[in-house]
């Protein structure tokens, strides 16, 4: 991530300090304030806004820094320089400005990819391919007097007429525009929400909640066989903290907020939520909570259903809350629940109360290279078991331990050559290990300092019982730093004829490496069978643990060159890879959610007498389906 | 990997089948010895995890399965979990197999001796071979050869070895440990053995199945069984068993393996080394205990010519494939798959159909040899009452006649091609010279010869022993002709040409049958069209709109079609006469047998029964079965431990009447009601 992983253990924690003692002014007003008034208040009508979270808010105009037609920053790319080596341009990332060597012998090796065949994207966004927009001028003049901030430009709209499946930034590459929202509001607050949905009542348009736009399931689309007029109620101006509760260890946060301003903004006063979806730069509370998110650091801090205390959202009946804030009650079937992953189809999540923790004293990355993927799985089960999990743990198959080499950046002082040359002879000395089978575990300890030294010794000593090797920190913090960049590296795959995708789901432990392994031969077989011309890469890793069963995550990509419609091969291939992930015990999604992408499974999933209750509930709340992105059922 | 369905062909006609080698020729030419002990490196299974037969009983006795059903069992019995597991460890002891590469070599060398002089050629369809070795090494495989003979599983290894293929393990019946020292050396070659009968001893089953399925699991080598069971005494395909389909295909549809993949395998022996033993069990000489003896008192058996062996490698079938569709693996999502639990329906449905279809794999690519239409035309010749035999060139107009005809229909037939045809019946009749008999250029039946001194029971046996003998030749072409034969029988039963009441006859014909024939489960429209197809394309009929009529020259083609089934008419026939007239309200079912083969001689003692075939008591088991199945007959639990059988004498009446013509179907079907 941008900013944050700039700071290693100790480094970030001082910085972090600083910051508090200097920022503690602006949390003042907050913290000892009325809450109650200040939610109500809007940030429209504030003159001067809190300098330190203006720096990475959000913009109206999102284009302006961000790209149309791929993943995040615009200043922010992977491409091949003259040289024909692969480099990362920018500053924000700890990779920007280096050169990466292996990577143009791996996309070649592993894809049969050429930097001959280049397969450029659309350079501008053409406003002249945009439906015009389908206005509703009763509603538009009604708007207009409450003075909430709206558009109709044709950036604008298209901006918020997708996530980031394969399919819509295919499309938006190839400068193709399907249905796309004819408007664009930005309310402030939580009445400005309440207004824009009562005048959507009135006037039967469509609303279609945009938090941060990272969806991938299909969640944010426009339903083509919508004929209302449709509104992208964007979220991202309403993305203030209002208040930390330190008695309670709660803050509550307007649910535009994106994860990279949330955690800065409670860093700065020593403390984070803890949640960190990889999505973090870009996406908001309010879309964790409708999609049920899970951050990397869950085993510390919980999956967002364990970190919500307080959600407050509206809908066409009305605003939903509960009376008070305690920690755990039994008043019937939780309300939040219905919430929780109605990924938009009932309301507008405005206001939530999360848990907050102290920022960490100490924060560890380490890493375990195993002989194989069946040992490193097994070494997974034992951690679980033993439930001693670090912060976060994830175990790459070897086509990612592979993968993870290609993108060393080039000798730089960050990156000593001096350590990696030493763990490549630790591993080629130890002869049982194939490197064609190794796999690699990277990991994160946080908390206090001894504490995390005796938890690694824990977790060391499990590992090597399955025949685990220590590998170093670097190889561990280099693996969370990927995280962050892997999403540009799609659109590098793109300019070169690749595409691909990840998708995930949750199992039982016994049956993980089953679904591995016939997941990724199921995608290879698919792929074979659909005239891909070159083998695709298939591989997968284990990246939450849970008592009963871990999430497991796939990477899917190939090379389509002589595919006349490399789209629908890519989605027949990941709909036989769900089928396939269905079919040997997975969930239907761990964390990505449902959205029109993985609807066809849904009744299978929850049963008819389980649809009829979420229709049900969706039929009381919003009878008129104002919220219309026909998500879920 | 082959996707195409296991059996879909509309015109079986266009069938590609492969070429053949003889691996018998090399044999010849070079040092046995060299051959036994040459160096052997097989493919294995790609994602091979384990080696050694030591490290699978360890696997097999620690898995959760075989735990769970310990812990199950010393629960319900009372017994300490210790002994049971102790149990379990004597079961896999008295079970398991321990491939040991010197005994194969061993039996390379002394099988190599053996087939030499015993057999002219070995051929085997090398292309086959291949697909087999790029299938051992994408995914664990199952072997399924048909079962004629004992020496198929023996005739396997040897052939996998030749072509340096991962040598089996095979799944052998325990009545092969009997023979004590052959046991051990079959152990040796990688046979295992496992009880005829387990029924209810959940442990054995579960030690059982854990172990095979470990095998396939870990890759640790092919698993061989026969779908069939047994070996099939009539040379008909069995109607398969499901207990070992079931078991293979679990580690699949449990999600434990990305797929299976079966091969079917078509055994055929131009003579079967057994064939006068079988026609002898089947009239009820009691089956003799395979005791090493017993094996090799066909020693004068290895003084005779047996002619040629055509071992044909089917087209592999992905498990995956058959299920596609059919099964939803879902339903092992909510119990831990360790839990044994009973197949479901949709299981049992999925199973039995894919065994239906692989043992009609078999039957496709089984070589006929000219002998099978001969034996097939000299039976009718003789039934049709012809004195004195066939002269031999009408014999061989006939044969010609009959080669186009099963050509037509799909057979796999080798016939050579440039000989002339009065060459080929000549040498082939010269093969089975104990069967047939030529004089003054006129053949038939050696039946004189066969009657021997006896009183005119142990003549008529005798003479059966031939018949039956020679039946075993013609069954193995009945798979080619059987849905046409089935389609002239109905059209020469039903009183109409109307196509729908013709259908309505050959459906009632067709499940009259299905336990005496390989009738795919639920696909009767399918082999009515396909039997349609087959003789408008010969000529036989033309079928405008809804009728169905014969033509000119169709006349030949259904005379000879309706004679192939006849004995099985007749034979059932007269098994409903029995039982209406002379079933016993306390007739048991191990009496049954008896008591039919004495109604049966009668009659044919007395000329009112052609057909000695009806002597088979595989014939009569089958009708038996088929009249349980339709509920003419009931199996009554009695008091005593077997049942006796309950005969609704109206409905067996009237099953025979339609039978014979004498009802349509359509009453028939009432009746059942
Ligand atoms: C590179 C990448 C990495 C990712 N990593 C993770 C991860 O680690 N963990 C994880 O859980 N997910 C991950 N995701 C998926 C995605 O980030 C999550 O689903 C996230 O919660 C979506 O938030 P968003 O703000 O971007 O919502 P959007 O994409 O804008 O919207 C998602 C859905 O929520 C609805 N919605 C949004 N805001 C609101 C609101 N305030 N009220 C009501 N409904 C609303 C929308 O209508 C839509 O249906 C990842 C996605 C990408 C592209």
């Amino acid at each position: 991530m941008a900013s944050n992983s700039s700071g290693g253990g100790s480094d970030r924690q001082r910085t972090a300090q600083q910051r508090l003692s200097i920022i503690a002014g602006h949390l003042q007003r907050p913290v000892d304030g009325n809450p109650a008034i200040l939610a109500e208040e809007c940030k429209a009508q504030e003159s001067k806004p809190d300098a330190s979270s203006e720096e990475r808010r959000v913009p109206r105009r999102r284009q302006e820094i961000m790209k149309w037609n791929g993943w995040g920053y615009s200043d922010s790319r992977f491409l091949f320089n003259k040289k024909g080596q692969a480099e990362f341009t920018g500053k924000r990332y700890r990779l920007s400005g280096m050169i990466i060597p292996g990577l143009k012998d791996w996309m070649e090796g592993t894809f049969g990819a050429s930097l001959q065949h280049k397969a450029p994207a659309t350079p501008i966004l053409n406003s002249n391919a945009i439906q015009p927009p389908n206005l509703h001028e009763a509603f538009v003049e009604e708007l207009k007097s409450t003075g909430i901030p709206f558009s109709h430009d044709a950036e604008d709209r298209v901006f918020r007429a997708h996530g980031h499946c394969l399919h819509e930034i295919f499309a938006l590459r190839e400068g193709k525009f399907g249905r796309v929202p004819d408007m664009v509001v930005w309310p402030n607050c939580h009445n400005d929400v309440v207004k824009i949905v009562e005048l959507a009542c009135k006037h039967n348009v469509c609303l279609i909640p945009y938090g941060g736009g990272t969806s991938v399931s299909s969640a944010l689309e426009c339903p083509h066989e919508e004929t209302r007029s449709i509104v992208s109620l964007d979220t991202s101006q309403m993305n203030r903290i209002l208040w930390i509760d330190e008695k309670n260890l709660t803050v509550h946060v307007e649910a535009g907020i994106v994860g990279q301003d949330l955690e800065r903004l409670l860093n700065e006063s020593g403390y984070c939520t803890g949640h960190e979806p990889d999505s973090m730069e870009f996406s908001s509370l309010g879309g964790w909570v409708a999609t049920r998110a899970s951050g990397m650091k869950k085993n510390i801090y919980g999956n967002i259903e364990d970190l919500v205390v307080h959600i407050k959202m509206v809908t066409p009946r009305g605003v939903i809350e509960k009376s008070c804030m305690g920690p755990r009650m039994s008043t019937g079937p939780d309300v939040h629940h219905f919430i929780m992953g109605s990924e938009g189809t009932l309301g507008v999540v405005t206001e939530v109360t999360m848990k907050i923790r102290p920022m960490p004293e100490y924060q560890k990355y380490g890493s375990v290279v195993f002989p194989n993927f069946e040992q490193g799985v097994a070494c997974l089960r034992e951690v679980a078991r033993q439930r001693c999990a670090p912060a976060s743990i994830r175990l790459m198959d070897n086509e990612q331990f592979k993968f993870g080499h290609a993108l060393k950046p080039q000798v730089s002082s960050i990156f000593t050559s001096f350590l990696d040359g030493l763990k490549k002879l630790y591993i080629t000395k130890f002869k049982g290990f194939d490197p064609n089978r190794l796999c690699v575990a990277t990991l994160l300890f946080e908390g206090d300092r001894e504490k995390v030294l005796q938890h690694e010794k824990q977790v060391y000593d499990i590992a090597a019982k399955f025949g685990g090797l220590a590998a170093g920190e670097d190889n561990g913090q280099r693996g969370y730093m990927l995280t962050f960049v892997i999403a540009y590296l799609r659109d590098l795959g793109m300019d070169y004829y690749v595409i691909g995708e990840s998708f995930e789901t949750s199992v039982p432990w016994d049956r993980v490496l089953d679904i591995c392994r016939n997941v990724k031969a199921r995608i290879v077989r698919e792929c074979k069978e659909k005239g891909v011309q070159f083998p695709p890469l298939s591989t997968c890793r284990v990246t939450q643990t849970y008592d009963a069963g871990a999430c497991v995550y796939f990477y899917f990509a190939f090379n389509y060159r002589g595919l006349s419609d490399p789209v629908h091969v890519y989605e027949q291939v990941e709909h036989a890879a769900r089928e396939e992930i269905l079919a040997n015990g997975g969930s239907l999604s761990h964390h990505h959610g449902v959205g029109k992408l993985r609807k066809e499974w849904m009744r299978d999933t929850i049963s008819n007498v389980g649809m009829g209750m979420l229709k049900s509930v969706k039929d009381y709340v919003d009878p008129n389906n104002i919220f219309g992105n026909r998500n879920l059922l | 990997m082959a996707q195409e369905a296991v059996y879909s062909h509309r015109d079986p006609m266009l069938k590609k089948r492969d070429d053949f080698e003889d691996i018998l020729e090399e044999r010849r030419n070079s040092s046995d010895l060299r051959y036994a002990l040459r160096c052997y490196t097989p493919v294995v299974y790609k994602e091979l995890t384990l080696c050694k037969s030591g490290e699978l009983r360890d696997l097999v006795l620690q898995s959760d399965h075989l735990r769970y059903v310990i812990t199950q069992v010393s629960k319900e019995t009372g017994a300490d979990a210790d002994e049971v597991q102790g149990e379990a460890s004597a079961i896999l002891e008295e079970m398991a197999h321990c491939l040991q590469l010197s005994t194969v070599r061993f039996f390379a060398f002394t099988l190599t001796k053996i087939f030499k002089t015993l057999f002219r050629s070995i051929c085997v369809n090398e292309e086959g071979i291949q697909r087999l070795q790029q299938a051992i090494h994408e995914h664990p495989v199952v072997l399924l050869p048909s079962h004629r003979s004992y020496m198929d599983f023996l005739l396997m290894s040897y052939i996998l070895y030749t072509y340096d293929l991962a040598l089996p393990v095979i799944a052998a019946g325990m009545d092969f440990m009997g023979m004590k020292f052959v046991g051990e050396m079959l152990r040796m070659s990688g046979a295992f053995f496992i009880r005829r009968s387990f029924g209810g001893d959940k442990l054995y089953w579960a030690v059982f199945s854990e172990y095979v399925r470990t095998m396939l699991k870990t890759g640790f080598a092919p698993v061989e069984f026969f779908l069939e069971g047994t070996r099939s005494r009539t040379a008909k395909s069995l109607t398969p068993k499901l207990g070992l389909l079931n078991i293979v295909m679990d580690p699949f549809l449990k999600g434990e393996v990305f797929d299976v993949t079966l091969v079917p395998v078509s055994i055929s022996y131009e003579r079967i080394l057994e064939e006068s033993l079988y026609a002898r069990e089947l009239l009820g000489v009691p089956k003799p205990k395979e005791s090493t003896s017993g094996l090799f008192k066909a020693r004068k058996v290895l003084s005779e010519d047996y002619g040629s062996i055509h071992v044909y490698f089917g087209q592999p079938v992905s498990v995956r494939s058959l299920a596609e569709g059919r099964v939803n693996r879902c339903q092992f999502n909510l119990t831990p798959r360790h839990i044994p639990q009973r197949p479901g329906e949709e299981i049992n449905h999925f199973v039995n159909d894919s065994a239906f279809r692989l043992v009609r794999a078999q039957e496709e690519n089984m070589v006929l040899k000219p002998w099978v239409l001969l034996a097939s035309l000299l039976l009718q010749n003789h039934h049709h009452g012809q004195k004195g035999g066939t002269a031999l060139e009408e014999l061989t107009e006939q044969a010609v006649w009959l080669r186009d005809l099963s050509r037509q229909c799909g057979a796999f037939l080798h016939w050579p091609e440039h000989a002339p045809p009065s060459e080929v019946v000549s040498s082939s009749l010269s093969l089975h010279q104990g069967l047939v008999s030529i004089s003054e250029g006129r053949v038939q039946l050696a039946l004189e010869q066969a009657g021997g001194q006896g009183g005119p029971e142990e003549k008529l046996l005798n003479q059966a022993v031939v018949v039956l003998s020679c039946a075993s030749y013609r069954n193995q072409a009945l798979h080619v002709f059987l849905r046409p034969a089935l389609l002239a029988l109905a059209i020469v039963t039903s009183s109409s040409n109307n196509r729908q009441e013709v259908y309505n006859s050959f459906s009632f014909l067709r499940n009259m049958f299905s336990n005496e024939f390989i009738l795919c489960p639920g696909a009767t429209v399918q082999d009515f069209e396909e039997a349609c197809y087959l003789l408008v394309k010969t000529g036989a009929l033309q079928i405008p709109q809804q009728e169905v009529l014969i033509t000119e020259r169709g006349h030949r083609t259904l005379a000879f079609l309706t004679s192939i089934l006849d004995p099985f008419l007749q034979g059932y026939q007269v098994v409903c006469r029995f039982l209406c007239e002379e079933a016993t309200e306390a007739l048991t079912d191990k009496q049954f047998v008896p008591a039919v083969r004495k109604f049966i001689i009668k009659h044919l003692l007395t000329g009112t029964l052609r057909y000695a075939e009806a002597l088979s008591s595989d014939l009569q088991k089958n009708s038996l079965a088929a009249l349980l199945r339709l509920g003419a007959v009931r199996r009554v639990k009695g008091g005593a431990e077997q049942g006796t059988l309950k005969v609704n004498k109206v409905m067996v009446n009237s099953l025979e009447d339609t039978l014979g013509g004498k009802l349509p179907t359509q009453k028939a079907a009432a009746a059942r009601l």
